[in-house]
């Protein structure tokens, strides 16, 4: 293994578009839309796919934005099943139907991961702004599974509504959900904003956590539950990405290349776009994907921790959101110089009334069936 | 214990393939890559959605030279094993 020629990437997300009838407050996308008119076209696409299955991508996740507001959504999973890549539609399914997975499923789609908000419709309604969507999802679930394909449903969960995560895993179970991925709201951009009203208390993960192992007992061989403990409280962080510029590579709706979907807004990183490079090239050598790959670029405490091939020092964006330099030692580390002020959000939230209100707090019983 | 009558398959979603890139057989998931070593491809390579668990171990034991009980542990515990990281159904 050389060190100036990185391992190929394991996956490819295609961002297909920014646009999606959805308005969910805590939307990853960048506040600067890429328009409908700067996307990639089909042939880019078909370029880029070939490209990646050349390089080594393994898996291609197919995500937006609303994916699905495409119209050669089609074309683009049947070419990247005649590559052999393993396809997966990220989507909030609302504008899915039985017709269109039935065709997707043709195509060579390996695997839908579905999102949904909550489990409460009016909640779930008013976080996405999109009424009736909840009801939508359900049935575009069953659809899913209709058409034979393999079902992922991905909840985002938080103080308010970490209570009803048992409820979630029987919704995933009765949709015939073959995976269940429990993902805590990521504290950037609004998640950040409003961190005080979501960050969960430690005696609701305690019991959140417990709530998971019973179900992966009760589900074992037939559902796989993904459940992670936000990075605040796990005294080490995530391996953001699974080491930056490591394993997945992000294509945006413009054809910029990042190592991570939230990479754009770190400054002073330049980040080729596929409508000139290569893939290949950009991932081999680009300085941005160089840039905090491996652990030359790490400092104290990092360089000598035994950790740092295991979190590769955590998240990049989250220490510059924080701390406002991005080759820090991710603050969620119980090592980290900046540490501080992680402890200070989670003693806070045993004691802080949230300031987000979330309307509705009536049990969900009779929408799990 | 499992049934030798029960019949292994990919699960929904689960693809094995050959990667020329590595150039090492790889099990696709959702969100999951395994990486099955020589004798784990020799065991997958048998599942065809036909031949159930003691078929595989059968022509397993017709091929390795291995006490039929041990081979039979093998397969139940790696085939379990996956199932319970969803890419087999038992
Ligand atoms: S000091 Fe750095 S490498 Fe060590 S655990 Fe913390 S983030 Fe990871």
């Amino acid at each position: 293994m050389t060190r100036d020629r990185p391992e190929p990437p394991l996956a490819l997300v295609a961002e297909l578009t920014h646009r999606c009838p959805l308005q969910c407050p805590y939307c990853a996308n960048p506040v600067a839309l890429a328009r409908a008119s700067s996307e990639l076209d089909t042939e880019s696409w078909l370029r880029v796919f070939d490209e990646a299955a050349s390089l080594g991508v393994l898996h291609l996740h197919v995500s937006g934005g609303e994916p699905t507001v495409r119209g050669d959504l089609a074309t683009l999973v049947r070419a990247a099943a005649a590559l052999g890549m393993y396809s997966n539609l990220i989507t909030s399914g609302v504008l899915l139907d039985a017709a269109r997975l039935q065709a997707l499923a043709e195509a060579g789609l390996d695997h839908v991961q579905l999102s949904l908000q909550d489990m409460e419709p009016g909640d779930a309604d008013r976080i996405g702004g999109f009424a009736g969507g909840h009801a939508v999802k359900l049935a575009v679930a069953r659809q899913v599974r209709a058409a034979g394909l393999a079902l992922t449903l991905n909840f985002v969960v938080h103080r308010q509504n970490l209570e009803r995560l048992p409820a979630m895993i029987a919704l995933g179970e009765t949709l015939g959900a073959g995976r269940i991925e429990i993902a805590h709201v990521q504290y950037y951009g609004w998640g950040l904003l409003n961190r005080d009203a979501l960050l969960p208390t430690r005696a609701q993960l305690d019991a959140a956590t417990t709530a998971v192992e019973a179900a992966r007992m009760r589900l074992r061989g037939q559902v796989v539950i993904d459940y992670v403990v936000p990075d605040y409280y796990a005294a080490r962080p995530k391996a953001c990405m699974g080491g930056w510029g490591r394993r997945i590579m992000t294509v945006t709706p413009a054809g910029r290349a990042l190592p991570c979907h939230a990479a754009e807004g770190l400054p002073g990183l330049v980040f080729p776009s596929v409508r000139e490079m290569p893939l290949a090239a950009i991932w081999q050598d680009a300085p941005a994907f160089a840039r905090f790959r491996g652990t030359d670029w790490m400092a104290e405490p990092c360089r000598s921790c035994d950790q740092r091939e295991i979190d590769w020092g955590g998240c990049r964006c989250q220490a510059f959101l924080l701390t406002g330099d991005a080759a820090r030692t991710d603050p969620a580390c119980a090592k980290a110089p900046d540490h501080a002020m992680v402890l200070a959000a989670t003693a806070a939230s045993a004691a802080a009334p949230p300031s987000y209100v979330y309307r509705g707090d009536r049990r969900t019983r009779e929408n799990v069936r | 214990m499992t049934d030798e009558a029960a019949v292994p398959v990919f699960a929904d979603g689960a693809k094995f393939r050959f990667d020329r890139v590595r150039d090492s057989w790889v099990v696709l998931a959702p969100e999951r890559l395994f990486v099955p070593d020589a004798h784990a491809v020799e065991i997958l390579r048998l599942i065809d959605g036909q031949r159930s668990l003691g078929a595989i171990v059968d022509a397993l034991a017709a091929r390795f030279e291995a006490p039929r009980d041990v081979l039979a542990r093998d397969v139940a515990d790696m085939l379990h094993d996956l199932a319970d990281r969803g890419a087999i159904r038992l």
